[in-house]
């Protein structure tokens, strides 16, 4: 047992937006670092959670620790990926302009970004190869250059704890990797990484730790442990195509070719 | 020249300065979607407005614009509540919320009596750039003359005010304003308030919609919102640029709608002036269709790289 | 005071003011009746910039009929050069958001405030022509129910019985094109015609409410009674019906109220009726009220805390 707090500690969250609460007495703490998926059917909540514990949502009920720290105290070391969809692409920016945001923080209110500041963030992008659109108009990028402007973004932010809403959602083959790639990079370094993920097929071979999330935390631990079939079949109550029980037992990764996907 | 400063000056620096400020704010609206944002604050302050005026009977700005303030927040409140009760879509709990107020602020104009003194609804729906005179002007030292200056229009003296506190919260949350335009979300992660920032663009809103009321009247103060910025949006694609052409779009619309109004009946040979607030929408008209016929961003729908 | 409205609600004030308070009354059953399908289909804001372009078109008319020796005061020659500007602002509004750099709602600001503008531009232009009647245009704007002559409420209450015949036809296919047209479409039914066509009735409505409620208003009588019905039900075969019940009753108050003190504009005074009405269904509707709505909220949160401490 590590003696470093969670990165992230949820207690008895809920979360309603109309009617029907959304999430309902979640309880669950996150490891002080390594990589994590949050895994589970459409409106199971997952990125409601993201949100919630920013507060970017109100709770009805609940308690949200950071490394053990209220989220005010704890916000400099926070770094969040909204979904891709989120933001209107048409916007007039530079990626250069959006990477830069995620320095922001060291620049404070008001004052204008130095130029150190802004070579931090043109790094950022570098490092996630999109060094030579710095100059482009957010609005002309694919889709996977639009995510990794906002990986870089992330980045810029040098958290110790990143939450990412989808970051694998509708990007190219090689974006995957590239994401991937600073994914594991950032475990390396000893950073926690909480990302929501839609594909059970790649969930056991990108992330060490899993949170199966249904309204509540059905399961959660380490990838090998947790990852079950019988887990899985809780979290989405039978709704799961191709459900090879014989790929899931091992825990590794399904046979190549044969996807397995959650039934939207 | 001196007849020019005295009868034209003061009503043409209110319609440039009028433009200016709501052209620079409507940018902000624009770009988070929230133009119709404009058309609500500009009729539901209208009651706000009024109440100022009966209250203190004179028209002192600053119980005006704090009215005018109210009226905005409540509306706010009330379209956000009626999203969210009524399940309503945006554009119908706007157009509830705003003709409710617009036409509480008719009804107390009315029963209040402050027709009689000098706010009634023709200023409402035209303003009234054309009564506003600067007497004290002798010739071109009258500029910097403070003495004389002192005698501008408070109208005309408020708007100068209104574009300098404008131009200074442009300038002082430059990259605030952007980041949480553009996304709220992270802009909320990382402790940037956007909900403070977008109650910050609300209130400089509002007080531009308030001083530039007497200049344009209540409905043509959209006009002076959306437009500079819509031109700009399809002519441009970078940020910065965006706000310099939308303020060269601004001046465009404010002093050649002014002059139209003078120059173009002089040539027709008509009788009378036209309605000068009326001739800037119809500049911002012509301004507005040429840059969708000839811009890079305006007909044609552009071909997505990806 | 009292007198005069009880006189104008009653119908009791000579033939003259009975005819205005049918012809008002008329309206706002058409237009609240109609509102209902322009509300479900979001197209609140097309009619409200419709009827802010009328004003162009009135000037126009008014210009025209001066210049060719006609009457500048008919109505029928008045509503129809409105209804050919609202066209166009229709028009002007789908072409400037086809491009896609402009979204739908900046697209109707625009329409909404330069539409009014070039009107008001206009406005100044028929003001300096050497015929009379200029003043009755201005009435347009804000409504003016007081002035209104039998045959103007007669053509007002004609105009708004067919539009009302037409949504009474056309229910069937408007109720499924409101509820999903994408079903519709697939159902096999003429999608665009039908838009088409909602778009034609709610210029008729606009047009005819232009007299009594004015332009700028005119969007109060089809959105505001729409909304009400929603609040209070979830089925359209009751919520139309009650739409135009509520329409009309604000029209006709509305109209009375105003005709007995002549110095309330007769749009307003409508307008806020209609609103009064809606801010008591917000309050105490059923299901969607926001009594209701904080009763459930506190169930809730009491509920989430008692599983907290369970569990």
């Amino acid at each position: 047992m590590s003696i470093a707090p969670p990165a992230l500690e949820v207690r008895n969250l809920s979360v309603a937006y109309r009617e029907a609460p959304v999430l309902r007495g979640v309880n669950w703490r996150a490891p002080a670092s390594g990589l994590t998926a949050i895994v589970g059917p459409n409106g199971a909540g997952k990125s409601t959670l993201l949100k919630a514990a920013l507060g970017l949502v109100p709770r009805l009920a609940g308690e949200v620790r950071f490394f053990g720290q209220e989220l005010r105290q704890a916000r400099r070391r926070i770094g969040y990926l909204p979904q891709r969809a989120s933001v209107d692409w048409d916007f007039p920016a530079t990626a250069l302009q959006v990477a830069a945001m995620g320095r922001y923080p060291r620049v404070g209110w008001f004052l204008p970004l130095p130029r150190a500041e802004r070579e931090r963030a043109r790094a950022a992008l570098a490092e996630v190869g999109m060094a030579d659109f710095a100059g482009r108009q957010i609005g002309q990028l694919s889709g996977g250059q639009q995510q990794r402007v906002f990986l870089a973004r992330a980045l810029a932010l040098e958290a110790d704890l990143y939450l990412m809403d989808e970051p694998f959602a509708g990007v190219d083959a090689a974006t995957e990797r590239a994401i991937i790639d600073v994914l594991h990079r950032l475990g390396r370094e000893g950073r926690a990484v909480i990302a929501v993920h839609h594909d059970l097929a790649t969930a056991p071979q990108y992330f060490q730790h899993v949170c199966l999330l249904n309204g509540g935390v059905v399961a959660a631990g380490p990838m090998e442990t947790t990852f079950t079939a019988e887990n899985l079949s809780r979290t989405y109550g039978g709704r799961l195509s191709l459900l090879d029980e014989a790929a899931l037992r091992p825990a590794a990764a399904p046979p190549a070719g044969r996807p397995l996907r959650a039934v939207p | 020249m001196t007849l020019f400063l005295q009868l034209d000056f003061a009503a043409l620096s209110a319609a440039v300065l009028a433009c200016l400020a709501c052209g620079l704010l409507g940018n902000l609206l624009l770009l988070t979607r929230q133009s119709l944002l404009g058309d609500a604050i500009s009729h539901s302050v209208l009651p706000g407005l009024v109440m100022g005026f009966i209250v203190t009977g004179t028209r002192a700005t600053l119980p005006m614009v704090l009215g005018a303030m109210a009226a905005a927040v409540l509306a706010a409140l009330l379209i956000s509540l009626i999203r969210r009760l009524a399940r309503l879509e945006a554009g119908a709990a706007m157009g509830v919320v705003f003709s409710g107020m617009f036409a509480l602020g008719l009804v107390l104009i009315e029963v209040s009596g402050a027709r009689s003194v000098d706010l009634d609804v023709d200023c409402v729906l035209y303003g009234q750039l054309e009564a506003l005179i600067w007497p004290a002007a002798t010739g071109l030292s009258s500029l910097w003359d403070p003495v004389a200056l002192a005698d501008m229009p408070q109208e005309t003296r408020t708007l100068a005010g209104v574009l300098a506190l404008t131009l200074a919260g442009l300038a002082l949350l430059w990259k605030e304003l952007r980041l949480a335009a553009f996304d709220p979300d992270f802009a909320a992660s990382i402790g940037f308030a956007p909900r403070g920032l977008s109650l910050v663009v609300l209130v400089l809103v509002s007080v531009a919609c308030v001083a530039a009321f007497w200049a344009v009247g209540s409905i043509l103060v959209i006009a002076a919102l959306v437009a500079p910025a819509a031109i700009a949006r399809l002519l441009t694609d970078d940020y910065r640029r965006q706000f310099l052409l939308s303020a060269a779009a601004a001046v465009l619309m404010g002093a050649g709608g002014y002059g139209a109004a003078i120059l173009v009946p002089w040539l027709l040979g008509l009788g009378h002036g036209l309605n000068a607030a009326g001739m800037m929408a119809v500049v911002a008209g012509l301004l507005l269709a040429l840059a969708w016929a000839f811009g890079p961003y305006g007909r044609v729908r552009r071909v997505s790289v990806a | 005071m009292m007198e005069a409205l009880f006189q104008a609600l009653t119908l009791s004030g000579g033939y003259n003011a009975r005819v205005v308070a049918l012809g008002c009354a008329a309206f706002g059953l058409a237009a609240g009746a109609l509102g209902c399908f322009v509300l479900l289909r979001g197209r609140a804001l097309i009619a409200d910039a419709a009827a802010h372009a009328t004003l162009p078109g009135l000037c126009l008319a008014f210009i025209l009929a001066a210049g060719m020796g006609w009457n500048p005061r008919s109505l029928p020659l008045l509503m129809g050069g409105a209804a050919a500007t609202a066209a166009l602002g229709v028009l002007a509004a789908g072409a400037l958001a086809r491009g896609g750099r402009l979204r739908d709602d900046a697209a109707m600001a625009l329409v909404i405030s330069i539409g009014f503008g070039i009107g008001v531009a206009l406005l100044s232009v028929v003001q300096s022509l050497p015929v009379g009647g200029q003043a009755g245009l201005s009435s347009f704007i804000l409504g003016q129910a007081a002035g209104m002559s039998a045959a103007d409420a007669w053509l007002i209450f004609w105009l708004a019985l067919a539009a009302l015949a037409a949504v009474a036809v056309l229910f069937r296919p408007l109720a499924v094109l409101c509820f999903d047209a994408d079903f519709a479409a697939a159902a096999g039914l003429p999608v665009r015609w039908l838009d088409l066509a909602l778009l034609g009735l709610m210029l008729a409505v606009t047009v005819a409410g232009l007299r009594a409620v004015g332009l700028i208003l005119v969007v109060a009588l089809m959105v505001v009674p729409a909304a009400t019905a929603r609040l209070s039900t979830e089925r359209l075969s009751v919520m139309v019906p009650l739409a135009g019940l509520l329409g009309a009753f604000a029209a006709w108050m509305g109209a009375g109220l105003s005709a007995a003190a002549p110095s309330l504009p007769t749009g307003a005074t409508i307008a806020l009726v209609a609103c009064a009405l809606f801010l008591l269904a917000l309050l105490f509707a059923p299901a969607r009220g926001v009594v209701a709505f904080a009763l459930r909220q506190r169930r809730l949160r009491q509920e989430a805390a008692m599983e907290a401490r369970s569990a």
